[in-house]
């Protein structure tokens, strides 16, 4: 397989990391903290939201306290280790059909 | 459906040429192909502006008919479906022109505008011939935009995927001919499961359509095209599907089946896949499922759904590939392990490629969470709740993918050191066009609504559906980052994952390899076996008749009067017998 980066031609090649740029938003770790503790907090108020919000039920199935929550949760972290099984499966080297 | 055309309000910009808007595009891909430079990319920016008033104009009795010996081929056939698609891919023309204007490649500039008017001939086809013309015009013209990456890949995935589209073509002819047989007309209506003609039709839309086990020529060719290449490509083919499944096939139960497949299986692949433009390519087939099983339910609310959600998708699949494009326009590189921390450097670009994101993630005030809801509201109200329940892990699924992982791994993720500018200027524009439309469409939907094909009694901003959908997106992201934090989150791998493809890929050449060997072997031995008996025939022969074969000897006189007087013996007593 030959290297994709062979383009026929982009304008600016890629340039190497200088050590004396500026600083950016996630470079710092505090940022990446502060970002996530955010999150989490909405996470927490969008959970707890359904005490005071009336949630209209199309089917009974949806009828649980934090169905939706619960089950965005649970199915992402069943696909992302689903998906890891099939890797496993279904991984090969990129000049497999070579 | 309704029986009013949708754009009554814009009757002001509209101009009375009565023409089939596949005519600016083939124009235009002529003059095109004569002209150099600019001139190029101004003929083809003209094109869509010039189509839109045309299509504007359009009006139900407009027909166009041309004889073909004796039989009738409708070239146009204008009612509210029609021309929402025939709307929708004037759009996408537009941005994928202003997405392509700096590219100096004859072959691409004119087989973008081919295949965008191959795509409007389809949608306004009024039967099964001339949708098979424009079917088959898809594929040729298209398949161009793949080749014109220039890269054995490319050159290969191309032809994998020229076979296929022109095989749906052949069953779409086949089908037609049996039905105008057995019937005695092709006009292109509801045709629904019932009989050998039906189910060619169908099978070939599904090809197009990309069902499961039918759809690798989608994931294997539409990444190795050019940046600009594939937006045009994941504009038209499948949705032109779309249209016709959901003009010949609605209400048809299977097809809720199929479609909930489609969204559910290739997020697995998604997660697992390097190829940023490929994941979006699975992400596709998901978002494709959610209007087939719209389609596939049938009742008005659900079809609203799916044709609406075929609107929204063109607009924000495409700004997610113009996005993934312009990351590999800049950098020559699109795998997820080699990108990340182009935030830095592609700030505008990353808030793009975020509002695609949002949007397909149905995100509130995002266009994805305005038509995709119809469809799952629809499910729940025709009481499939197990269907529901898979839509809505794909649902969460899909945020997961492409509403994350795209943006993650190309804009954040691990700095991979790369330093770069944003796109050229008409990226960005054609980007920031997209973008747009997907704020507005998710903001504000009643336009999208008033041309959809049935009314629409659906109100998708409630306390209750936004709460539910962010509720829902924040805890799949919160898996995300769970898994992630963990390290259980599967890393970005330099590899490739075998799919459907792998039957015709590896297993059919391998098997006419094994079987090939196998009848050379077999033919090996049969030909020792007849060589050991030819040669025991010959040995015999020249044993007897050979130089020193007892009947080759030449025999001594005596003996012949030996033989002479025994016969003469012989014959005398057998003369004195009775």
């Amino acid at each position: 397989m030959s290297d994709k980066s062979q383009q026929p031609s982009h304008p600016s090649p890629p340039q190497p990391a200088k050590a004396s740029e500026k600083s950016h938003i996630f470079d710092n770790p505090q940022n990446v903290k502060r970002l996530l503790r955010i999150f989490y907090t909405t996470c927490a108020a969008l959970f707890g939201a359904e005490f005071f919000i009336h949630r209209h039920l199309d089917h009974a199935v949806e009828s649980w306290y934090g169905f939706y929550a619960i089950y965005g949760f649970v199915a992402c972290v069943a696909l992302v280790l689903a998906a890891k099984e099939l890797r496993k499966a279904a991984m090969r080297k990129e000049d497999y059909y070579d | 459906m309704i029986s009013s055309l949708p754009f009554a309000a814009l009757a002001h910009y509209a101009v009375d040429w009565q023409l089939p808007p596949a005519v600016f595009f083939f124009a235009g891909a002529i003059v095109v192909g004569v002209l150099r430079g600019r001139a190029q990319a101004a003929v083809a920016l003209l094109v869509p502006l010039v189509g839109i008033p045309n299509l504007l104009g359009l009006t139900a009795a407009t027909v166009y008919d041309v004889e073909f010996f004796t039989y009738t081929l409708e070239f146009l056939r204008v009612d509210r479906l029609s021309l929402l698609f025939g709307l929708l891919f004037h759009i996408a023309a537009l941005i994928g022109v202003i997405y392509a204007i700096h590219v100096r490649d004859t072959v691409q500039q004119v087989a973008a505008l081919a295949y965008a008017g191959s795509a409007l001939g389809a949608v306004f086809a009024g039967d099964l011939i001339s949708l098979f013309i424009s079917w088959e015009l898809l594929a040729v013209t298209s398949v161009f935009l793949v080749w014109a990456r220039r890269t054995e890949q490319a050159a290969g995935a191309g032809l994998r995927y020229l076979i296929i589209q022109v095989f749906s073509g052949v069953l779409l002819l086949a089908g037609a001919l049996i039905r105008l047989h057995e019937t005695g007309t092709t006009s292109f209506d509801y045709i629904g499961l019932e009989g050998l003609a039906a189910w060619l039709i169908f099978i070939a839309f599904g090809i197009k359509c990309a069902f499961p086990f039918l759809h690798n020529w989608l994931t294997d060719a539409y990444p190795e095209s050019t940046p600009t290449g594939t937006v045009f490509l994941s504009a038209f083919t499948t949705k032109v599907a779309v249209y016709a499944l959901a003009r010949g096939y609605p209400g048809t139960e299977l097809l809720i089946y199929i479609g909930a497949v489609m969204t559910a299986f290739p997020i697995f692949y998604a997660v697992i896949e390097n190829d940023l433009r490929r994941v979006l390519g699975y992400s596709m087939i998901n978002q494709i499922g959610f209007m087939v099983v719209g389609i596939g339910i049938g009742t008005s609310l659900a079809m609203n759904g799916a044709v609406s959600h075929a609107f929204n998708d063109v607009i924000f699949k495409g700004l997610l590939f113009m996005s993934m494009g312009a990351v590999l326009h800049m950098t020559g590189k699109i795998n997820g392990s080699e990108l990340g921390g182009l935030y830095k450097t592609m700030p505008i670009t990353t808030t793009l490629c975020i509002v695609g994101a949002a949007s397909i993630s149905a995100f509130p005030l995002f266009s994805g969470f305005v038509s995709k809801s119809m469809v799952m509201l629809a499910l729940l109200q025709d009481d499939r709740p197990i269907i529901w329940l898979v839509m809505l892990f794909a649902s969460a699924g899909v945020f997961h993918h492409a509403g994350i992982k795209i943006p993650y791994f190309a804009f954040y993720a691990h700095d991979s050191g790369i330093r770069t500018r944003e796109p050229p200027w008409n990226m960005l524009l054609a980007m920031g066009i997209a973008a747009t439309l997907c704020i507005f469409n998710g903001s504000y939907p009643h336009l999208l609504y008033s041309i959809l094909p049935f009314p629409v009694d659906y109100v998708p901003y409630t306390a209750s559906h936004v709460l539910t959908q962010t509720q829902l997106l924040f805890f799949s992201a919160l898996a995300f980052a769970w898994l992630n934090l963990v390290g259980l989150y599967p890393p970005e791998l330099k590899s490739i994952n075998i799919d459907a493809e792998w039957f015709y890929r590896r297993l059919a050449p391998q098997s006419i390899q094994a079987i090939v060997a196998w009848i050379d072997h077999t033919g090996g031995l049969l030909k020792q076996d007849a060589k050991a008996q030819l040669k025991d025939f010959v040995d015999g022969v020249t044993r007897h008749h050979g130089p020193e074969g007892a009947m080759a000897r030449t025999w001594p006189t005596g003996a012949t009067v030996l033989w002479v007087a025994i016969l003469s013996g012989a014959f005398l007593i057998a003369s004195f017998l009775p």
